[in-house]
């Protein structure tokens, strides 16, 4: 007989990995790239896969410059590389993108330490990365292929409402960063990640309810400001990040409410005409301070009394 | 408003498989420490003859209660056996002469009070059977003038995958169960009697509510939902009762008294037969075992015996487990002897059974332990306050009121070792 293994409890684990859920996030994507490759073409398939790959070897690389365990089994590189091209115009030149995914994958998550440590949203700081550095390239749209007579350049949120029909917006048949335009694919990625458990539904829930309700309230179009933009590719898989968003469920919903209002703000009195990435960004930053003060009680004990906390001190 | 778990596979192959006895063994070893609180002293010396029910260990302490012998025959030797915690207690080892002559004199107690029956209680051997092995008569024997004891839970959970004997006693000793409850009622003055079962024992709470009918109208019956950790004490009683068990406190401060149900059963026949704790239900299983079974073991047989019995295949055994996959505690030698407590043996083939082990990777923050935590820790805040011996955080966020349930570690995608840390940062407090 072999020798026992002898370990602590629990002597079964759930079949649920790193490398499982990231996996599961790709395939929610996978409808709005196939949504995208529709609407742009091969080039939307191209910059896609020259995201994913570079993110993926930048991750290889810093792992080898760092003389850390390889992490690119994880997959979480090729999820932000993937999410990265969704923010970007299908036209934009590849070697733009190699950019982003460097500021994503090195500046902002190995540099901190790799998986877990960073404490803002990988893809999004690409996406700013190369928003304030290529302006112009970053907001030329191209139109989508099978609407030959949609006009020009401008992205739904600035060209004056009502140029697109709620249809074409939930459909996709308009301008804008290559994974986003298509809201129906988006939300069918978000419902997939929530039967798959692999999110809960109370950023997304929260962010486009209060988007909506801000909306209303500021007279705009509620529901033309849902669909338009990158508002649910940003509330379904960038808000969602694990790693930058709170982890108690209340904490989640005090995020998603902060992201609302932000973007709002950004949209309607900034000089920017998208405030998704910065909203959700900013909301990465007090994350630490959500989760401290959105800490679970444990189970029969008393509230912790203002008195005794400073009795403590 | 429930506690809510998580759901597990519950593998129980063996909820069909009718009760069987064990072949005598050979020979058996009697440890004397079998429940939590105080070791015995060896009642006997090498040579003795020793009968069935003849005790061969007590103490004086309150918290321990006494040992008897499984088997008759002849004590050939006290030895040392090395615990699961590290400590060591005395062992008797009996060679058994397969008579199995019973000891004269074992006739049902006389009882006439409370005082009486929870001598009675500590005079059979009896303690917790679910695993923890907490001496039943400190159960029972609360300060009726500190406490204000009116409700009996009788926890038939049975949340562990694979673990099938608290299902096959209700089935098989239901007779029993509803004696003790009789007893304790009568001699306690105890009102109220839950049994919380969890839904994948239908038949079991079919049988339950029938013989509810049939004896005592007032037991209650609960289906419990099928969601780790049912079966754990704070998690039962909020969810039959809605009373919280608040941090220090014991549930006889919220008025219930809590029994596994072999426990109880096994009261139910001591009662009608005077014949001590010398044997125990307990499932064999896992994926390395040809024949999983419930077998009848006498108390102190090597753990090897029952699983040769249940066609484990030498070969194929990886990891042999006492007690239940999330609980349990691995052995280290099968030569060591089942215990009271041992509520099952799994023997698991070298990484089978349990998929993505070991493989750990860094935190990514998913909540999953946080939602799952049956008492509201945050286990990977946890971890990262033990990891910076941060005794303030621990203390402050509970580590303490952990009871090591195992789902924290169980849902980890990182595979991280949440709950042994956990277990790491208690003991980390309790030396300072």
């Amino acid at each position: 007989m072999k020798d026992l293994t002898v370990s602590p409890s629990p002597h079964i684990r759930s079949n649920v990995t790193t490398s499982r859920i990231m996996l599961h996030v790709m395939i929610a994507l996978l409808p709005a790239l196939v949504m995208s490759a529709v609407l742009f073409g091969a080039e939307a398939l191209i910059l896609t896969g020259v995201c994913m790959l570079s993110a993926f070897v930048w991750e290889r690389l810093c792992n080898i410059v760092m003389k850390r365990p390889n992490t690119t089994g994880d997959l979480s590189a090729l999820v932000t590389g993937m999410i990265l091209a969704f923010n970007l115009p299908p036209s934009l030149p590849y070697w733009m993108g190699i950019i982003g995914t460097f500021a994503a994958i090195v500046i902002t998550k190995q540099i901190f330490g790799g998986l877990g440590q960073n404490f803002a949203n990988p893809a999004i700081v690409g996406r700013i990365v190369l928003m304030l550095s290529f302006t112009g390239e970053m907001t030329s749209w191209s139109k989508p292929l099978v609407v030959p007579d949609a006009v020009t350049s401008a992205t739904p949120l600035v060209a004056s409402s009502g140029q697109y029909s709620y249809l074409d917006l939930f459909l996709g048949f308009h301008t804008g960063c290559l994974g986003e335009v298509c809201a129906a694919a988006l939300i069918a990625g978000g419902l997939y990640l929530v039967v798959m458990r692999v999110i809960v539904p109370h950023i997304p829930l929260a962010y486009v309810g209060t988007v909506f309700v801000f909306s209303w309230i500021a007279g705009r179009d509620p529901v033309y400001q849902i669909l338009s933009g990158g508002l649910l590719l940003g509330a379904i898989f960038m808000a969602t990040d694990y790693v930058t968003s709170p982890v108690s469920n209340s904490g989640k919903v005090i995020f998603g409410i902060g992201c609302g209002v932000l973007t709002c703000v950004i949209r309607f009195y900034a000089n920017y005409p998208e405030g998704v990435s910065f909203a959700i960004l900013l909301m990465n930053i007090v994350t630490p301070y959500i989760d401290l003060l959105t800490r679970r009680r444990p189970f029969g004990t008393a509230p912790v009394k203002k008195e005794a906390a400073e009795n403590e001190k | 408003m429930n506690i809510k778990g998580m759901f597990l596979d519950h593998k129980k192959n063996t909820a069909g498989a009718k009760t069987v006895e064990l072949p005598l063994p050979k020979q058996v070893r009697i440890a004397m420490q079998q429940c939590a609180g105080a070791a015995c002293d060896v009642l006997v010396k090498p040579g003795d003859q020793v009968l069935v029910g003849q005790k061969i260990g007590d103490s004086d302490k309150y918290m321990s209660v006494p040992v008897h012998s499984s088997v008759s025959g002849k004590v050939t030797g006290i030895s040392e056996l090395l615990q699961v915690g590290g400590r060591t207690c005395k062992c008797v080892d009996i060679e058994t002469d397969g008579t199995q002559t019973l000891l004269e004199g074992i006739k049902p107690p006389v009882i006439t009070d409370a005082e009486s029956f929870c001598r009675a209680v500590r005079e059979s051997g009896c303690c917790g059977l679910g695993g923890a092995g907490f001496p039943t008569h400190v159960k029972l024997g609360f300060d009726r003038e500190k406490y204000n004891v009116d409700t009996l839970i009788i926890n038939a959970a049975e949340c562990e995958p694979y673990l099938t004997g608290d299902h096959r006693t209700m089935l098989e000793d239901t007779d029993s169960i509803f004696d003790a409850i009789a007893a304790i009622k009568k001699y306690l003055g105890i009102k109220n009697v839950h049994i919380g079962i969890e839904k994948n024992k239908p038949d079991a709470i079919d049988v339950m509510r029938g013989n509810a009918a049939k004896y005592d109208s007032t037991v209650r019956i609960t289906a419990l939902e099928t969601k780790y950790p049912q079966g754990a004490e704070k998690v039962i009683v909020y969810n039959l009762t809605g009373k919280i068990i608040r941090e220090g406190q014991i549930p006889a401060d919220v008025g219930v008294v809590v029994l596994n149900v072999s426990t109880c059963a096994f009261i139910g026949k001591y009662l009608r037969t005077g014949m001590p704790l010398v044997s125990r239900r307990l499932t064999v299983s896992g994926d390395a075992v040809g024949n999983p079974c419930n077998v009848n073991v006498p108390v102190g047989t090597c753990f090897e015996d029952v699983l040769w019995y249940a066609d484990c295949d030498p070969e194929k055994i990886g990891k042999v487990i006492s007690g239940g996959p999330m609980m349990g505690t691995d052995l280290f030698d099968l030569q060591d002897p089942v215990c009271k407590t041992c509520s099952g043996i799994l023997a698991m083939r070298q990484g089978g059974d349990r998929p993505g082990e070991r493989v750990q990777t860094a935190c990514i923050r998913c909540g999953r332990c946080i939602r799952v935590c049956p008492v509201g820790l945050m286990p990977t805040v946890l971890e990262k306050a033990f990891d910076k011996k941060d005794r303030k955080t621990l203390s402050k966020m509970k580590v303490s009121l952990c009871m090591n349930c195992g789902s924290c570690s169980y849902v980890c995608p990182a595979k991280r070792d949440l709950a042994e840390k956990n277990q790491l940062a208690k003991a980390l407090l309790r030396t300072m």
